[in-house]
């Protein structure tokens, strides 16, 4: 036999909602088998009363009451759900409730404006249109996805190029961008390095080490495995380096990569020497021409790489003078056939497409030796150029014909020579070389002269009048190969053609948006980065052909 | 084809301009169009007799008697199974009304202007809580109290409204947004407005002080008295966003307790249905949702306008519909930004430092991200008669949303 208790609470006033949860409540209680909590509105007497809740002594609460009724399996289960009634009442949920988890990129950019970054990690099929919809929210890009297209890689970072913005990937797993490490990342001091790297573990073995060697790190900037490839162009990294060339907090360049496509290999550094700062470079594997070229250094391995760019982060030297640029193509036209190849393997690195006769790579070899293309190093002591004649280093005639020959082309915009002093040379070779020089000029005002003198002050020629000849003549004249390279590679350094827009300085504090692994905005979280999650779902959760739809009417 | 996007801000621009005005109170057979005596509109996409559920059949039968075409139950059974009434949506009709929605000729209708673009919209008068017509009662008390409606209360509200000049209902919502109403289920503030707006006008317009008490009693204690002129201002709002070349805003949800239908500005007068679903919620004493109707009303209206469900952050006070706490109220706004063309002009949330409601649901963005809009709603007794049981959310069935898309497509041959 049932039994119905009920209270009246009069002049209690809770909302019907608080009410209904209330009675939600009482309903799990130990023998309750129906209750009402209400107030006592005619409308709510009434529903009571269609319920059989409702009890003479009910019938009497004023519709400010607060009616609470229980049925219950006996009196005392009555009683004690109705005792519960306050501790009910005041019960609240721990938890306040989480923070509202966006399904979409576009409504994590709205919740957090401040976020500059998206961090992606869905799977691969999905990422390029993730990645594209960041590019098109004005977002810099962290694409730790694998297995996307090419295509998309390329288009991402042509797109991101024309707004300014940065694609790291894909494939990137780790960045540090001030201070604050994306994907996988160690913790390291902040300081004057900074980093860029095509290589997720290249990257934190340096910044590790750099740390380690107490030096610290700008910004550590991934581009993703493939960016050096010829076809992507190393977008990323280009982007990068200009970045850091303009940063302020950046005192030494770091370029980390397998070692990339040659045009690649010649843009990148074409721009690295024109940047106005130290640049450590390791392309892993990659046979450097010397172990500097003007501010450039090139690292055998990543330690190496680490103590270079801390030794140069703690050394007060001088900032390098960027050389002013010129234009045209170089020939080199040279009588010692080692100084040719070893200036060609230096030229190579900068200077894209080069050809020659002394060919170190299959794509330069020069099908005529007769006729100079692009960029092009002649060694003239080759057997074609001295079957019936003498070599060169000491007969100067073929030179001077050369020399004509090559400025009498527009596109030639420095000619670069060598004068091989010492026992058996030639004479006097810049008595011959000089006029020349001077003669040449007189048609070809803007073609540029260098010269590269191999001699000691002992040499019989008197080197110091063959440097004042050449000098006089308007040449320019270095004495090594190393500087010689370098002097060429700056004055002919084409500007990049694929870096876009200019980055702009990256904020802080550091905001970003992760869609997908959630460890990755846990990590953000925890190095006190503002950050808001994507609960990110497959478009039109997979189904594909409403997604086919979806996407043609984005178009 | 033209662009989606400016197609959709075309629209939601439109929405959101709306000035709808409470303008009078009248009959429906004189202000609504093709209203005739044996036409009974109804809430929701069209259906028939066969496939209707209890609430609405209990409304049908109610409405007759009401109307004097039929005496009782069965008498009003064999009119409308002798094929002698007709039915058609109330939003065939420029109409909306809350739960079963049957509006009858003879029933006062309130009149809602746009100023802006100039179309009208209607809704009948709320009855208030307890047995009512809209839950599908019709003893006779629900249809004396209808009668007392239409004959004492009607007539007064007419006058009053026009000597007031009419009421600014769009203007009205602003603030009661700010007064934790979302709306649709709780519309407190907004009703204790419209009565204090009122109030002075049926004072000068009532000679009897007895029904002007008796007025002003109805009126400030039915916490919904509100909600249909709130109805039909939406209704106007989503009519002159309704027909947008190229647009995939959603103009209309609405449901007739079986199923649940949905029209998009750029897709004609197009109804996409699918079985409605029942709510999830809080139930009255001695109620379950194994006593629940499937979903009815077509007073999700409000959240097509952007406010309801859209607008739950401004209403903490009826969280627990939602299990939770006032953050989850938060939440459920913040989801809503995530399908929606805009942020609305006039309508904003204190909560969410006075962002616009979420307003303009965009069917690609439900179906791309898999978030059917949400709905905040009464929930009707599955039986004829019994009334209101509980109170809660819904959401709409995505298929009505898919076959919208697929149907975009089939139209702008994508």
């Amino acid at each position: 036999m049932s039994i119905t208790k009920s209270q009246i609470r009069s002049g209690s006033y809770y909302d019907s909602v608080v009410l209904m949860q209330l009675q939600r409540n009482l309903l799990t209680l130990p023998g309750v088998e129906d209750a009402g909590v209400v107030m006592a509105t005619p409308a709510n007497l009434e529903l009571l009363a269609d319920s059989e809740l409702l009890s003479d002594e009910s019938k009497t609460a004023k519709p400010e009451d607060l009616l609470i009724v229980v049925k219950a399996g006996s009196a005392d289960d009555a009683e004690a759900a109705i005792g519960k009634v306050d501790e009910l009442l005041k019960a609240r949920r721990s938890a306040t409730g989480s923070a509202y988890r966006p399904k979409s990129l576009a409504a994590a950019a709205k919740n957090l404006p401040a976020a500059e970054w998206a961090l992606i990690s869905v799977p691969g099929r999905y990422a390029a249109q993730v990645a594209q919809e960041a590019l098109d929210l004005g977002k810099h890009v962290f694409l730790y996805s694998d297995n996307v297209a090419i295509e998309d890689e390329i288009e991402l970072k042509q797109r991101a190029g024309e707004k300014g913005l940065l694609v790291m990937g894909p494939d990137c797993g780790t960045a540090i961008i001030n201070g604050i490490g994306l994907g996988f990342a160690n913790r390291v001091n902040r300081g004057s390095i900074g980093v860029v790297a095509a290589s997720g573990t290249g990257l934190q073995a340096v910044t590790t080490a750099i740390h380690n060697l107490g030096g610290g790190v700008s910004q550590a900037i991934g581009t993703g495995g493939r960016d050096l490839k010829a076809a992507v162009g190393a977008r990323s990294m280009l982007q990068a380096l200009h970045y850091l060339a303009k940063d302020d907090d950046t005192k030494v360049i770091v370029l980390i990569s397998k070692p990339p496509d040659e045009e690649v290999i010649a843009e990148l550094l074409t721009v690295a020497s024109q940047c106005g700062k130290p640049v450590v470079v390791d392309f892993i594997g990659f046979a450097a021409p010397a172990s500097e070229i003007g501010n450039i250094y090139f690292a055998a391995g990543l330690d190496q790489t680490a103590q270079l760019a801390v030794g140069l982060s703690k050394s007060n030297m001088r900032t390098p003078e960027v050389v002013e640029n010129s234009h045209g193509f170089v020939r080199g036209l040279f009588s010692g056939g080692t100084l040719a190849y070893e200036v060609l393997a230096g030229l190579q690195n900068f200077l894209y497409p080069i050809y020659s006769n002394v060919a170190i790579r299959d794509s330069q070899e020069l099908e005529n030796p007769l006729n100079s293309k692009a960029h092009t190093i002649l060694d003239l002591g080759e057997d074609d150029f001295t079957v019936g004649r003498l070599h060169p280093m000491m007969d100067n005639d073929l030179r001077l014909r050369r020399m004509k020959q090559e400025a009498e082309d527009k596109e030639v915009g420095l000619i670069l020579l060598d004068v091989v002093l010492g026992e058996g040379s030639h004479p006097n070779p810049a008595s011959e070389l000089g006029p020349a020089i001077v003669s040449n000029r007189k048609t070809r005002k803007d073609l540029e002269f260098v010269a590269l003198v191999i001699g000691t002050d002992a040499d019989p020629q008197k080197i110091d009048e063959q440097i004042k000849q050449l000098e006089d003549a308007g040449a320019t004249v270095l004495r090594n190969v190393a500087d010689t390279v370098a002097y060429v590679a700056a004055r002919l350094a084409t500007q990049s053609k694929a870096i876009g827009v200019l980055l702009r300085k990256f904020s802080e504090p550091l905001a970003a948006i992760n869609v997908g692994v959630e460890s990755f905005f846990d990590s953000l979280k925890s190095q006190g980065a503002q950050a808001i999650q994507v609960d990110w779902r497959p478009p039109a959760l997979g189904n594909e052909e409403l997604a086919s739809i979806l996407e043609k009417m984005k178009a | 084809m033209a662009n989606i996007d400016s197609a959709n801000q075309q629209a939601v621009e439109r929405m959101m301009d709306a000035r709808p005005i409470l303008k009078g109170v009248a009959p429906a057979r004189d202000v609504i169009p093709g209203m005739k005596p044996n036409l009974l509109l109804h809430a929701g996409p069209p259906i028939e007799w066969e496939r209707m559920s209890g609430p609405l059949r209990g409304a049908v039968i109610g409405a007759l008697i009401f109307e004097g075409l039929a005496k009782n139950e069965k008498d009003a059974t064999s009119l409308v199974e002798k094929g002698e009434v007709d039915f058609a949506p109330c939003h065939h009709h420029s109409t909306v009304g809350p739960m079963a929605g049957v509006t009858s000729a003879s029933m006062m209708v309130y009149i809602l202007e746009n100023e802006t673009h100039g179309n009208k919209a209607f809704s009948n008068l709320n009855e208030g809580y307890g047995k009512v017509l809209r839950y599908g009662a019709f003893s006779d008390e629900v249809i004396a109290k209808l009668k007392w409606m239409n004959e004492k209360m009607g007539p007064i509200l007419a006058k009053a409204i026009e000597a007031s000049g009419g009421i600014d209902i769009r203007a009205l919502l602003s603030e009661s947004l700010h007064m934790g109403d979302e709306g649709h289920n709780r519309n407190k503030a907004g009703s204790i407005i419209y009565t204090a707006k009122l109030a002075p006008w049926i004072a000068k317009v009532t000679d009897d002080s007895a029904l002007e008490s008796e007025i002003l009693k109805a009126l400030g204690e039915n916490a919904l008295s509100v909600l249909n002129p709130v109805m039909a201002c939406c209704k106007a709002m989503a009519d002159s966003a309704h027909g947008v070349e190229g647009s995939t805003m959603v103009t209309t949800m609405a449901r007739n307790g079986t199923d649940f239908g949905m029209r998009v500005s750029g897709l004609g007068y197009e109804w996409f249905t699918a079985p409605a679903e029942i709510p999830d919620g809080l139930f009255f004493p001695s109620f379950t949702s194994a006593d629940a109707n499937p979903d009815i009303g077509d007073s999700t209206i409000t959240e097509t306008a952007g406010i309801g469900a859209f607008a739950m952050a401004a209403a903490p006070a009826i969280v627990t519909f939602i299990s939770g706490t006032p953050q989850d109220a938060i939440n459920a706004s913040l989801e809503m930004y995530e399908i929606t063309v805009a942020e609305h002009k006039h309508f904003t949330i204190p909560q969410l430092d006075f962002r616009g409601t979420p307003t303009g649901i965009d069917i690609r963005k439900v179906v791309e991200l898999g978030i059917p809009p949400r709905v905040n709603t009464g929930i009707a007794h599955k039986e004829a008669g019994v009334g209101q049981v509980g109170a809660g959310l819904v959401r709409p069935p995505m298929k009505i949303f898919e076959d919208a898309v697929r149907a975009y497509a089939k139209k702008y041959k994508l």
